[in-house]
């Protein structure tokens, strides 16, 4: 975003370098900017809830929110004014500061990951060649926040929560780490642009099928992202069936919102860091990212217009995803968690960052390997693709139930 | 094996303690001394043609004309597919009866609840407190002359006869106009 | 005002307390308000944070003293109680009653009215299972069963608001019979809905009785060897579970199940130990699929034009001191009754024994060194009504 603001004040006609009210244009857009990614990480989060709410009863053969606005579409508004509207309550013997902080913590640990987040080509407020370092420092935010408001809520229950859950985070944030340590081998940069630009449009020049082992990092990271969101089937902490609802339980009214807004929007950021390291980013079939920085003029707003959509599509794919295994999946139990990633997911996260370092090396020696793995890979994926389209099929037919998506809106 | 095979494998082993069988109402029983009853029940799981290795039900009967409170065990064998009653008959006044915990875990649970809402004691049961009824219960409530307390923790146990409010507002207004009607008489 | 003592656990109320604080240990009420308690029952629970070294239940919070309750009123009008003995499987309530009270006055039922009561015993076995299942998944975080269970049992439901025009506490069935017969066209709906429902059992097993995660928390919890379950006089799945074969439907035949062909399913630890918690989910599901069978046997055999209602007094008067025991295979194990008769019209003494009653004293013994969530999975399993335990 410096660029753009330099380019901005060059034609204005000032020399950024020597101009004295360049910092105070920067102060002002990176105010702008905040307030555009606060709103857009808020909102999304509502309509991730709605989303949720539709998939999860359609899943459930139920309809779901369909009220409130076409599909229900305005149900999140409705909620959020009815939670605005409640009585704030503090336990009588909560920590009183640190039962109101706590949401905020999340909410910045939250909501600064997507400053570094490529929503396409160009738009992206920090380029920082440090991006992916800085997404893992951030959500690390999180966990305080939880904590404090598992403590501070003055209740047994609220307290076993917070710790499962951070455990929880903590742990698995180094299988997560050395995931994405992966596509940063690939690629030779930390930077979330730099990373989709070493990758292509199709699928076979996604990282996720460069390799096995980058197939597998894919997976690690996909499985540590969903227990650093809390997301089943990790919820332990949020285990409605033990702990009435961890560590939010004595929550109320926005209060309680903040959680679940960082918790739906999270999901945007775990799908949008996956698509981003892994799936190729906003990079548009047909259209190279030399091509795309030569354009200028309609063709390049087209083009930038094309890329966000890209984006977004993959990364809503990856949501539905998440929503869809949540409301598939039992829950672990916490001792299984806690071994899954440390006997098996540290383990094999370390051997697939052995692995891609050695198959760098044998790639440099012989180029063609890395195409045939490409192909091979992607194409065995379409395979999978293909036979599970069947077996959904088949299992329609089996139960003599149809696919109808045009009822019940 | 039926109930007379039964009894008469009892009285081979336990001779005299051991009763005639009660006459078919519907179905017999044996009523064995509450003293007897842990050595019957030890002998009819542990012997292997009888093997009642299950304590169906124990549920305690009152009986105020006679004085009495039975205590009915209803036994199943599983390996044998037999099933027997015995009684112990207590006084009414101060029952207790040895427990069988130590024979059959069920009964734990169900002496229990019998001690709750009859108050049979059962000696020797590990853990013999209430179980339907709040611990600081007065009170058994399923004896036959059993009175509720009228409040328990301030809530009462009793509720106004929802017409009475209606009787007395008549009763009310014909007396004001009893009085009114006096008042005018001796001005 | 008396102040409240706490409960004791060892008969040594402060010294508990003591030595609880001296080792660290958190004294927990999870309960009488829980999620995922079935019913109103609170369980004190001594943990370290994670592991439990004792859960203790408490219950009586759903006490109605329905006993008390069968001594005041006639036998024909306690029938509607004893719907709420178990109001998930209020027809197998109803049925135990109604047997115990027909063998005190020798009646004999006729073969329609044993053939309604059949189909209906088994529509609500399908349906408490039903729930039984469903609660159990959601329990262990899997919601999607418990609406696909529930969807089910609303065409159960449907089926059985036909029959007798209710749709949890039925009252249908009679002393002497059943209430009203089966409607027209009756038997097409149910086959139509067995024919359906046989394929929902196979997709509920694709989607979540195999899944491994759910295997996982399943497999190897809380085995219940056969003898300890014998021990503590466990009943139905829970005991089937555990590998003893005992179904009072085939061993001590009752009404016209003699005519019936069909399995037991007994646990064998397929995936686990047995008479672990899976098995008694395996048990479960198994059993719906058995009822269905039963069911369509019932709807061939059931003879046509034929009477529903036996002959019944019109004030049933028993001679004082008689008493009967009837034994049912009710969808959470063996319901049994006993009556003893009394002087006038009403009963003198009712007790009735239920599957879940037992299966709360065994959770004190099984539940040491589990985990918390493991004690939720424990109770879903053993599939334990409130108001079944506390009448």
């Amino acid at each position: 975003m410096q660029g753009f603001l330099d380019n901005l004040i060059r034609g204005w006609g000032h020399d950024p370098a020597t101009w004295p009210w360049t910092q105070f244009v920067y102060l002002f857009f990176m105010g702008l900017f905040s307030f555009l990614v606060i709103n857009f990480a808020a909102i999304s989060g509502g309509i991730f809830s709605w989303a949720e709410r539709r998939v999860a009863a359609r899943m459930q053969s139920r309809v779901g929110p369909n009220r409130v606005g076409p599909a229900g579409f305005l149900q999140w508004i409705a909620d959020a004014v009815k939670l605005l509207f409640k009585e704030d309550l503090i336990p009588d013997e909560a920590d009183k500061v640190l039962f109101r902080a706590a949401p905020y913590f999340m909410m910045v640990g939250f909501a600064c990951v997507f400053v570094a987040l490529p929503f396409s080509h160009r738009l992206i407020i920090a380029d920082m060649n440090v991006g992916i370092f800085y997404i893992l420092a951030v959500t690390a935010l999180i966990v305080v926040g939880i904590i404090m408001s598992g403590w501070s809520s003055n209740s047994k229950w609220s307290l076993f929560g917070a710790i499962r859950s951070a455990a929880q985070i903590v742990s698995y944030e180094i299988p997560a780490g050395m995931a994405l340590m992966i596509p940063v081998l690939l690629a030779g940069t930390m930077s979330t642009q730099g990373i989709i630009r070493a990758q292509g449009a199709w699928p076979w020049q996604w990282f996720v099928f460069d390799n096995p082992a980058a197939t597998a990092a894919f997976f690690i990271f996909f499985t540590s992202a969903l227990a650093e969101g809390n997301r089943t089937p990790f919820d332990l902490p949020e285990a409605e069936s033990e702990l009435v609802s961890g560590y939010n339980t004595e929550y109320s009214g926005m209060r309680f919102s903040y959680f679940f807004l960082v918790e739906w929007g999270n999901l945007w950021v775990m799908s949008a860091l996956a698509v981003t390291m892994f799936m190729g980013g906003w990079q548009v079939p047909f259209l190279p990212a030399a091509r795309l920085d030569a354009l200028a003029g309609w063709p390049a707003f087209f083009a930038e217009v094309a890329s966000l959509a890209v984006f977004a599509l993959k990364t809503l794919f990856f949501v539905f995803v998440v929503m869809w295994l949540r409301w598939t999946l039992p829950r672990i139990r916490v001792d299984q968690m806690m071994n899954m990633c440390w006997k098996y997911l540290v383990p094999a996260s370390f051997v697939a960052v052995l692995f891609v370092a050695g198959w760098m090396l044998v790639v440099r020696a012989a180029p063609l390997l890395a195409t045939a793995m490409h192909l091979v890979l992607a194409g065995a994926a379409g395979a999978a693709v293909v036979l599970f389209v069947l077996r959904v099929a088949r299992n329609l037919r089996d139960t003599g139930d149809k696919f109808d998506f045009t009822s019940n809106w | 094996m039926t109930f007379e095979e039964i009894q008469q494998r009892l009285a081979a082993k336990l001779g005299e303690r051991i009763g005639a069988l009660s006459p078919a109402n519907k179905d017999p029983f044996l009523v064995v001394q509450a003293a007897d009853l842990v050595a019957v029940c030890r002998l009819l799981k542990d012997d292997p043609d009888l093997a009642f290795d299950c304590l169906m039900n124990l549920s305690t009967v009152d009986w105020p004309k006679k004085n009495q409170i039975e205590v009915v065990y209803h036994l199943w064998s599983y390996p044998k597919r037999h099933s027997f009653i015995l009684k112990v008959q207590l006084d009414r006044a101060g029952p207790e009866v040895p427990s069988v915990e130590p024979v059959w875990k069920s009964a734990n649970w169900l002496e229990r609840e019998q001690f709750d809402l009859m108050g049979v004691q059962f000696n020797g049961h590990p853990d013999l407190r209430r179980i339907m009824m709040p611990d600081d219960w007065v009170g058994h409530p399923l004896r036959k002359d059993y009175k509720e307390e009228a409040q328990w923790h301030n809530i009462t146990t009793t509720r106004e006869n929802s017409l009475e409010g209606y009787v007395r507002l008549d009763e009310l207004a014909k007396k004001a106009a009893e009085a009114a009607a006096k008042k005018e008489v001796p001005s | 005002m008396k102040p409240l003592e706490l409960p004791t656990m060892d008969m040594e109320n402060k010294e508990v307390l003591r030595r609880i604080e001296i080792t660290g240990d958190m004294l927990l009420n999870m309960g009488p308000q829980h999620p995922s308690t079935h019913g109103v029952i609170n369980f004190l629970v001594q943990t370290d944070g994670e592991v439990m070294k004792r859960a203790i239940p408490e219950v009586g919070y759903l006490h109605r003293s329905l006993e008390k309750i069968g001594e005041r009123c006639t036998y024909n009008g306690f029938m509607p109680y004893t719907d709420r003995v178990d109001y998930i499987a209020a027809m197998f309530a109803n049925q135990g009653w109604a047997m115990a009270v027909e063998r005190l006055l020798g009646l004999q039922v006729p073969k329609r009215a044993e053939y309604c009561r059949v189909i209906a015993c088994e529509l609500n076995r399908i349906s408490s299972h039903l729930v039984s299942v469903g609660t159990m998944a959601m329990d262990i975080g899997a919601v999607t069963p418990f609406p696909y269970a529930l969807r089910e049992r609303e065409f159960i439901n449907d089926l059985l608001e036909e029959l007798c025009g209710a749709r949890l506490t039925y009252n249908y069935l009679r002393i002497g019979g059943v209430a009203f017969d089966l409607p027209s066209g009756y038997e097409e709906k149910v086959s139509s809905f067995l024919d359906h429902f046989e394929k929902i059992l196979d997709e509920f097993n694709r989607l979540i009785t195999y899944n491994e995660i759910f295997i996982k928390r399943l497999a190897h919890l809380a085995p219940i060897p056969g003898p300890m379950a014998i021990e503590y006089c466990l009943a139905g799945p829970n005991l089937r579970a555990s590998g003893v074969g005992f179904d009072v439907r085939k061993d001590l035949p009752y009404s016209v199940y003699p005519d019936f062909q069909f399995d037991v399913p007994v646990g064998k630890g397929e995936v686990g130990t047995v008479g672990d918690s899976w098995d008694r989910f395996w048990c479960r599901v198994e059993e719906m699929r058995q009822s269905c069978r039963i069911l369509r046997q019932a709807l061939a055999q059931i003879p046509r034009d034929a009477q529903i209602m036996g002959k019944v007094p019109r004030k049933i008067k028993l001679p004082e001191g008689a008493e009967a025991y009837s034994r049912i295979e009710s969808a959470r194990g063996d319901m049994q009754y006993y009556v003893v008769a009394g002087p006038g019209e009403n009963a003198h003494r009712v007790k009735i024994r239920t599957g879940s009653f037992t299966a709360m004293g065994i959770i004190d013994a099984l539940s040491r060194g589990l985990m918390i969530a493991d004690l939720v999975a424990l109770i879903a399993s053993l599939d334990v009504v409130a108001p079944e335990i506390d009448r």
